[in-house]
């Protein structure tokens, strides 16, 4: 029934083009219960949004079949496996984990199915497991963190103390961020990696970084744990004498109301905030806000960019597994970020980044922008981007 | 790195201030357990329960309404609890009683998922908590010593009941051989009731007291679980000073671990406790002899 209505609008739409109208099967393979389950509604809500405004670009209409990967490899595996050859899907969208991205990296590639990465970070994902097939349209851990290295230097900090939790995004985050801050000139004069999601109190943490006669503190943490650092970093006040900076996630708009006035002076770097101005953020944002009732975060613009890739792709005329993989890797688009564009080396998405401040605002916390500093494409890494055949 | 005084007092706050957290959950699951041989592993969603309502309720009416309501409410949650389960399995033997209340920690956690949503929480510290002391050469947040205090004057309390009062007498009796205390006379089930109630909104206590400290997030009672179990298994199942000793301990360990040997912090109270159960199977202090 769902099949036959979108493939009347479908006609509809192709009413005025000859073109004939192509059903694409996408697979929507998200968290929705599991401790990510906010980041993957938040997903949803902008890849839904995306196609609700410009789906009548394409000829193409879409079929979402959504999974739930409850943030496990052995699960999303097994659900990556159902889309492929049970649904048949022609594309895959999502995975917010860089472990699930790991457990079903080789599964897609091998069966030639293209997937649009839409949060998960890791470096290694379009470095040296990099696939023809795997697009993201998200970020990668250093690409936020790299460009902020080079600004904090030439702000005058000269010293900093390192804090990220101890998994391998914590690592490539702050790895990144100190091989450009120390290469600019800075010295990192400590650096603690702090057991992942057992850590309550930071308190032990702050102590050190109070001691070590660092200028500034830059730190990587999300969701909870973001949460109470910021809360605790301001309790012991440390913001005054020790100004935080970070990496975006550390005061996403997701979760800022929730750090409160804590959070206001914390200064971080990430690709996307709900207050850049352009036109194509404002038509973005103001929709998502009339949806969801609050203003979208870096993940809701990743599933709206995601859902926006792939009608840009199937704009080609691309319309299975081989032909959209192809496109995907050569769209590129004016999106609520700022130009985007796929380094065809990698399949990583280039992108600007933006340095902002956390402020108050009327009534709730908002994000000034200081900086906008220039997209620019990740290190190879040792992919070896082979062409795509099928 | 060589560190001056004032540095090691702020992280001996620091190993206070998680210790008394830890024993405000460990003194009600403990007790609990001492006395009623029942394995409540869904201990930590009532933790996480507290910090829930204290946020909605703080929403309402400022912090100390969350704070002096959310134990209440939590302790109706228990009553709920051990009339409709707890009271069945209590002849039931540990395995079945864990799983039941294991499986109970994951409804417990999509129950707040559906009401309260997976964003996190987050409330304010009060007004006359905010801020800093100096004292010691150190400025320590309020609200942590607002903690500290709290908890000693909790295990104060507890000492004294326990001690001192009728009532502590007979949960002593009971705790000591429930069997003969029924035999003098000892409603062992009401007390048990008692008991178990008060155990409940001690963990929404602290989970109200967390939540200012901490994000209140659904999987925040799971998070506390673990350090919860070592607690008493530390410090022996059943005892005041069991529970005092097992918190203070991994306060410290976890808290020193963390600054001497950061690489080992993670593993440094597992190596305690395998070493404690290995020593002394029954824990440092265990309610019987």
């Amino acid at each position: 029934m769902k099949r036959a209505t979108l493939a009347a609008l479908g006609l509809a739409t192709s009413f005025a083009m000859p073109a004939a109208a192509e059903d694409i099967k996408v697979g929507l393979l998200l968290p929705f219960s599991g401790v990510y389950a906010a980041l993957g509604n938040e997903i949803e809500a902008g890849f839904n949004l995306a196609l609700e405004q410009f789906g009548d670009e394409t000829d193409a209409t879409f079929e979402i079949i959504r999974e739930d990967t409850e943030v496990k490899p052995p699960v999303a595996l097994g659900k990556a496996k159902k889309l492929i050859l049970q649904d048949d899907v022609d594309v895959i969208a999502g995975i917010v984990s860089s472990g699930v991205l790991g457990a079903v990296r080789d599964m897609v590639h091998g069966a030639g199915v293209p997937l649009i990465v839409a949060n998960a970070g890791n470096d290694e994902a379009t470095g040296a497991d990099c696939s023809p097939f795997i697009t993201r349209m998200s970020f990668s851990n250093s690409q936020v963190n790299r460009p902020m290295g080079t600004w904090m230097h030439e702000q005058g900090i000269g010293k900093v103390y390192t804090l990220a939790p101890d998994y391998a995004a914590g690592h490539q985050m702050i790895d990144a961020f100190t091989a450009s801050f120390t290469a600019a000139g800075g010295e990192v004069v400590g650096q603690e990696f702090t057991p992942f999601q057992k850590t309550q109190d930071f308190g032990p943490y702050l102590a050190q970084a109070k001691a070590s006669g660092a200028d500034a503190v830059y730190v990587f943490y999300a969701g909870g744990e973001a949460i109470s650092f910021v809360k605790q970093y301001d309790s012991f006040g440390l913001k005054a004498e020790l100004p935080l900076y970070g990496s975006g996630f550390l005061t996403s708009p997701l979760y800022v109301n929730a750090e409160g006035p804590a959070a206001e002076g914390v200064i971080t770097a990430l690709h996307y905030v709900p207050t850049i101005d352009s036109t194509a953020n404002a038509v973005f944002a103001d929709a998502f806000t009339a949806a969801n009732g609050r203003v979208p975060s870096e993940f809701a613009v990743q599933g709206y960019d995601a859902a926006r890739a792939l009608i840009e792709a199937t704009k080609t005329g691309a319309s299975d597994r081989a032909s959209l993989a192809n496109a995907l890797r050569n769209v590129k688009f004016e999106g609520p970020r700022g130009t985007l564009s796929i380094d065809p080396a990698t399949n990583n998405v280039i992108q600007p980044i933006y340095v902002y401040e956390t402020v108050a605002g009327e009534d709730t916390l908002t994000q000034k922008v200081l900086a906008q500093l220039p997209a620019e494409a990740d290190p190879v890494n040792g992919c070896e981007m082979a062409p795509v055949s099928n | 790195m060589a560190h001056d005084l004032g540095f090691w007092t702020l992280q001996a706050l620091n190993a206070l201030q998680l210790s008394m957290l830890l024993f405000l959950l460990s003194i009600g699951l403990t007790v609990i357990f001492g006395l009623m041989h029942f394995v409540n592993l869904a201990h930590g969603s009532l933790y996480a329960l507290g910090a829930y309502f204290a946020a909605s309720l703080a929403a309402v009416g400022g912090y100390w309404m969350g704070f002096f309501l959310a134990p209440v409410a939590v302790a109706g949650v228990g009553v709920l609890l051990y009339s409709g389960l707890i009271k069945r399995m209590r002849k039931s033997g540990p395995m079945a009683q864990v799983l039941v209340t294991f499986g109970l920690i994951f409804a417990m956690l999509d129950l707040t998922r559906i009401f309260w949503g997976d964003l996190a929480l987050g409330i304010e510290v009060p007004a006359l908590l905010d801020g800093r002391l100096a004292f010691l050469g150190v400025e320590y947040p309020t609200y942590r010593l607002f903690i500290i205090a709290l908890g000693l004057a909790i295990f104060a309390a507890l000492a004294f009941v326990l001690a001192r009062t009728q009532i502590g007498a007979m949960i002593r009796a009971g705790v000591d051989n429930d069997a003969m205390a029924a035999c003098l006379g000892i409603n062992v089930e009401r007390l048990f009731f008692m008991v178990f109630c008060f155990g409940c909104a001690l963990a929404g206590l602290a989970g109200a007291v967390a939540a200012p400290l901490l994000s209140v997030t659904p999987d925040m009672g799971l998070q506390i679980l673990i350090p919860t179990l070592i607690v008493i298994v530390i410090g022996g199942l059943g005892s005041l000073k069991g529970a005092v000793s097992g918190s203070l301990i991994y306060g410290f360990v976890q808290t020193f671990g963390a600054v001497l040997a950061p690489q080992l912090a993670s593993v440094l109270i597992y190596a305690l406790l395998a070493a404690v159960l290995v020593i002394k199977p029954v824990g440092l202090f265990p309610a019987k002899g």
